[in-house]
């Protein structure tokens, strides 16, 4: 489970991020991030149908390069959910553009863990990351927020 | 008290004013908040990573491959006529670039030559990302018939001839080329694709290595031209008074904030070596440019792509071409966002050089116009005269160091 601290830790190892709520000051550089915006890395699919979570492999996540995350994707009372199908898309909300690469699911790490490679955030701000889950339970989503 | 100096530190006054001796109070205060800094410094030079390696080109980061391919760039006989080398378009004294809207080889190209000076850097080449690495790149033109204009066994018998020994050294024997005809390639000269396409399927690989191997020089060769310094990199370190003009501060505050500039111009190269539709009007007189949504079908399908037999990768390599976004309307007439190091003194233009001047690729900028095809990411940010004008003056910081000029070459 991802605690608060890892959650921290992950958003201040991106350099000079932007803390959601109250630190994007006037005239600063971009569009400001919604002040409610849910920065969590582990939440329940829309429906309800699974709990998932995210992680980089690789800390900080930097502007420009490609990186790998891990999806876990649990059963609502926490048992792994084997082999599902993950599709990722994403992209950033406030400039109307998507994610700059296809990223995949490359391997089955087990225990609900999953690697996804080609990930990469060729800009600054508020990133969002959809993931289409199909699995024993059925189809179900899940949005992250990432503001980098 | 940290904070109480932090903001002192970052008190500007307009160079000018305070040589004048004029009273502080009349000068505009530059203040940055903590993000500003963090992303000014971002796009200091001092911030670039080191070059990474091409796991596709093993002699990549070889001193001998790179004086080959110092030699090769600038060898005419490698053209058709004679005449052309890369260096008649990538001009040494002008930033690798030929100041004319349409590179001129044997004919006339369809697109605005671009710089090389950090293109190491660079996942994708060309402004349609269509070659994956340096050295797939550098053998487009070399088989183009409005560029080089020549083919590959003619360069080949080029190598043998006036390369062996170093060739040799770095690569590894050559084939046995008088046996090749010479003039024979996959090109659009009719006589060289029948001659070509006699050869054994063996010869041709034989041929098909040491084109890519000529590549793999230039590729290290241009892996050695990097940006220098300027006077934007000496403000950016520091963030110190009388770098900056008051005009060239101000651009630089709409360049990171209401310009939105940033978004895609960013990191020590001011690139996001990603491909962006901004509605740049078609150029006239050319044939339909469908710009990224062509470049990704045409990398996947390069034999001289990281993961072709040509490359030296390994498995696990090759990660920008295996997840490359290859379908989707963002592609469509999406060109590589060039780096702006240097742009303010290479006009004109754009992929095709459609805009003539920096004055008017502000102003396009400011007005966002619709695409001629697919979709503009621009929003109109009606900037005013002086803020366009300042916009420009701060573009002009980045502009090499005169003083450095010969530094690394250029
Ligand atoms: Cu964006």
């Amino acid at each position: 489970m991802l605690t608060l601290t890892s959650r921290r830790a992950l958003l201040l190892g991106i350099p000079a991020l932007v803390l959601a709520g109250g630190i994007v000051t006037a005239g600063a550089m971009m569009r400001s991030v919604p002040s409610d915006l849910d920065l969590a890395l582990e939440k329940p699919t829309a429906a309800g149908l699974y709990k998932a979570a995210i992680a980089p492999q690789t800390n900080p996540v930097s502007v420009g390069s490609m990186h790998a995350w891990t999806v876990t994707v649990l059963t609502p009372t926490g048992a792994p959910i084997k082999a599902a199908k993950i599709g990722i898309n994403g992209g950033m909300p406030q400039h109307g553009h998507g994610l700059p690469t296809a990223p995949q699911v490359t391997k089955d790490l087990g225990g609900g863990r999953y690697l996804i490679e080609g990930m990469k955030f060729n800009m600054r701000g508020w990133w969002t990351l959809d993931l289409a889950i199909d699995g024993p339970k059925g189809a179900d989503t899940v949005t992250f927020n990432l503001v980098l | 008290m940290r904070r109480a100096a932090a903001i002192l530190s970052s008190v500007l006054f307009g160079a000018g004013l305070l040589a004048a001796g004029l009273h502080a109070a009349s000068a505009p205060a530059v203040r940055w908040t903590e993000e500003e800094r963090a992303i000014i410094r971002s796009l200091a030079l001092d911030a670039l990573p080191p070059l990474p390696t091409d796991p596709s080109n093993r002699v990549a980061d070889d001193p001998r491959a790179a004086e080959l391919g110092r030699a090769l760039f600038f060898d005419v006989r490698l053209s058709a006529n004679g005449q052309v080398a890369c260096a008649t378009c990538h001009l040494p004294e002008r930033q690798f670039q030929d100041d004319v809207p349409l590179a001129r080889g044997v004919g006339t190209t369809t697109r605005r030559t671009m710089p090389i000076a950090g293109m190491a850097h660079s996942p994708f080449l060309f402004w349609d990302g269509r070659a994956d690495s340096l050295w797939s790149q550098a053998l487009g033109p070399l088989e183009s018939p409005v560029e080089h204009g020549g083919n590959r066994t003619q360069y080949a018998h080029v190598i043998a001839e006036h390369y062996r020994e170093r060739y040799e050294a770095v690569f590894g024997p050559l084939p046995e080329t008088v046996k090749f005809p010479p003039q024979a390639g996959p090109v659009a000269d009719p006589d060289a694709t029948r001659a070509w396409e006699a050869m054994p399927e063996a010869d041709r690989e034989a041929v098909n290595r040491v084109f890519a191997n000529i590549g793999k020089a230039i590729a290290a060769f241009e892996r050695t031209i990097t940006p220098a310094p300027t006077r934007f990199d000496a403000y950016a370190s520091t963030l110190g008074a009388g770098i900056l003009n008051e005009d060239e501060v101000a651009g630089l505050r709409l360049f990171i904030g209401k310009g939105e500039c940033v978004n895609c111009h960013n990191g020590p190269l001011l690139t996001d070596n990603h491909f962006h539709n901004t509605g740049v009007p078609a150029a006239s007189g050319l044939p339909k440019d469908l710009g990224r949504a062509a470049g990704a079908k045409l990398v996947r399908e390069d034999p001289f792509n990281c993961l072709g037999p040509y490359s030296d990768a390994g498995e696990g390599d090759c990660s920008e071409l295996r997840f490359m976004a290859a379908d989707g309307h963002e592609l469509l007439r999406a060109y590589k966002t060039p780096s702006l190091r240097g742009a303010a003194g290479r006009p004109p233009y754009m992929h095709a050089g459609q805009i003539p001047t920096l004055a008017d690729v502000v102003a396009h900028y400011s007005a966002a116009p619709a695409a001629p095809a697919g979709h503009s990411e621009l929003r109109p940010l009606n900037l005013s005269e002086t803020e366009r004008r300042q916009l420009i003056a701060f573009l002009a910081t980045l502009n090499p160091d005169p003083d450095d000029k010969g530094r690394n070459g250029f």
